[in-house]
């Protein structure tokens, strides 16, 4: 199957590779899928004042796809607010990285991976968790 | 757009120069039909034909009338399995194969499960083999048929097919393998190994496609299969159909080449896949999946730890190679031939098959290596898993989040 360029750039250089303090309370780790599965991604978020969200970044083991999809949402949630953040819908990234049916998945565990970030987050700071509504897969 | 550097052999060889020139007369002057006896546009056919038939015969050390020309080796398996089944099935319903056959194999088993077939499906041990004493011991008196691959496509490794075949002819069984990926690359002769039906294809021997055989032995025991197709009862009764010509000649070519350059080829191809294994080898976390001293020449199988197979291709571009991962989460299963080594999914998912073939060059190689690496270390900078392996976590004990 054939990538698309977007898949193919945010591939060869992805954005925001690394890693943050994940014991930080500013910091919100969202750690999503299974070795098993051939997909983990890790996402990090780190909040500043206003809830804005000054700094994301990922690691991924998993197809194309799944790296793309978090390079992306990486570049996505730096500056936006945690509420703007919790709106990213996966088809936003399907549609932007061009993804065939068989990746959808792949940008699905990264909307995971950031409503996940997100809760750590707030459960840190004494706030509760989202329920997430379960994602299609 | 650069071609990428072709180390997919397994999955197809590239037509020999020299058998496409053999059989470009059968596409133009030569068209006859092989079976019209009465003027000498089938006569001329029918001689490219029983040229082929004997460079065949040579080279698996049979008669040419033992050998059925088939579509490929697919439909050799199907023939073989279910004509065996439906000709011999007033002394027994029982078959036995391995889980680590291909589909073309495994999926005729379960068919004739459907109607009536009893079919045990052998374990292997870690290297790949089949345990001896587990086929001794699954052996019954309703035993006609066990069909055990000779070498085997994902890792290579070759089966102790004579010991095989002992086992099962002292019980009375016939002894049929899937030589697709042996013929042509190391000596498969069929009295020495006391083959009774073996399938194989062209196309895996620098043949072209949609040409492959079934040999399908005459004496001792002579052997019959009940045909599949019905029509004109070409290949004694065995395979109608008109004879694909140029494919018949371009196979008969792929097999003559072999055979004469085999001995030379196949020590040369280990060497450069040797240099490939031993060198990627000596990356950290790597693992040489499958048996490495019973294996066919030109096939490395290899586990890079922590990075996934499938994004690992896609920064090997440059290099045309096949992996054993697909994710779950598409639906797909990692490699079943390599789980069944038991090798734990996540391994499944980093390994990275390379199939040399008779235009890989040393250059190649050496590219292919440091292609591998790059890419190896590319995305373990970009994984969680080796971030955390690194760190000394251990990873069978954090607790994933299913999905
Ligand atoms: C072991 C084995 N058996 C059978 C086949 C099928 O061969 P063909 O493509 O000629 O039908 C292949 C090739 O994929 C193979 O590797
Ligand atoms: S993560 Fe499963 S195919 Fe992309």
């Amino acid at each position: 199957m054939a990538y698309s360029e977007k898949v193919i750039d945010h591939y060869n250089n992805p954005r925001n590779v690394g890693t943050l303090n994940k014991d930080s309370k500013f910091v919100g780790t969202g750690l999503v899928g299974a070795p098993e599965c051939g997909d983990v991604m890790r996402l990090q978020i780190e909040v500043g004042e206003d809830n804005v969200i000054t700094d994301a970044k990922f690691k991924t083991f998993g197809c194309g796809s799944a790296i793309a999809s978090s390079s992306l949402a990486t570049e996505w949630l730096k500056g936006k607010t945690i509420d703007e953040a919790l709106s990213i819908d996966n088809m936003d990234i399907v549609e932007e990285l061009a993804l065939p049916p068989v990746k959808i998945h792949c940008s699905v565990l990264a909307e995971d991976a950031i409503k996940s970030a997100i809760n750590d987050y707030r459960v840190k700071n004494g706030l509760e968790a989202i329920v997430l509504e379960k994602s299609h897969h | 757009m650069k071609q990428p550097i072709y180390l997919d052999n397994n999955a197809t060889t590239p037509l020999d120069p020299r058998v496409l020139e053999a059989m470009l007369p059968y596409f133009t002057e030569k068209f006859g039909n092989a079976a019209s006896r009465n003027h000498a546009f089938g006569w001329v056919a029918e001689e490219g034909v029983d040229y082929a038939r004997e460079q065949v015969a040579k080279l698996i050390g049979c008669t040419e009338k033992e050998i059925i020309f088939t579509s490929g080796a697919t439909e050799a398996d199907n023939l073989g399995i279910k004509g065996v089944f439906e000709m011999y099935k007033e002394k027994g319903n029982h078959i036995i194969t391995a889980v680590t056959e291909h589909k073309a194999v495994l999926d005729t088993c379960k068919h004739l499960e459907k109607n009536g077939a009893r079919v045990t499906y052998l374990g292997v041990k870690e290297d790949g083999l089949i345990d001896l004493a587990e086929l001794e011991a699954a052996m019954t008196p309703e035993t006609i048929l066990v069909s055990i691959m000779y070498g085997n496509n994902e890792i290579g490794v070759i089966q102790p097919v004579k010991e095989i075949a002992a086992i099962a002819h002292k019980h009375g069984a016939l002894f049929m393998t899937d030589a697709t990926q042996a013929v042509g690359k190391i000596p498969v002769d069929v009295n020495t190994d006391g083959i009774d039906l073996m399938a194989f294809s062209a196309h895996k021997m620098y043949g072209p496609k949609g040409v492959g055989v079934l040999y399908v032995r005459r004496k001792n025991p002579r052997v019959k299969v009940t045909a599949q197709m019905d029509g004109g009862g070409h290949e004694r009764g065995m395979r109608s159909g008109t004879l694909n010509v140029p494919g018949i000649v371009g196979l008969g070519k792929a097999c003559e080449l072999c055979r004469l350059e085999m001995e030379s080829e196949s020590v040369r191809l280990a060497a450069l896949r040797d240099k490939l294994e031993t060198t990627l080898n000596k990356m950290e976390e790597s693992y040489v999946n499958g048996n490495t001293q019973h294996r066919l020449p030109h096939v490395a199988n290899i586990s890079f730890k922590y990075v996934e197979g499938e994004g690992l291709m896609m920064a090997m571009s440059d290099l045309a190679v096949s992996s054993g991962s697909a994710c779950t989460s598409a639906s797909l299963e990692p490699s079943y031939v390599l789980k069944s080594l038991g090798l734990s999914d996540d391994l499944a998912h980093s390994s990275i098959r390379y199939g040399l073939g008779r235009f890989t060059t040393e250059a190649e190689i050496d590219q292919a290596i440091e292609v591998t690496q790059k890419a190896v270390n590319h995305l373990r900078e970009l994984s969680p898993l080796w971030e955390m392996f690194k760190e000394g976590i251990d990873l069978s004990k954090i607790e994933w989040a299913e999905h």
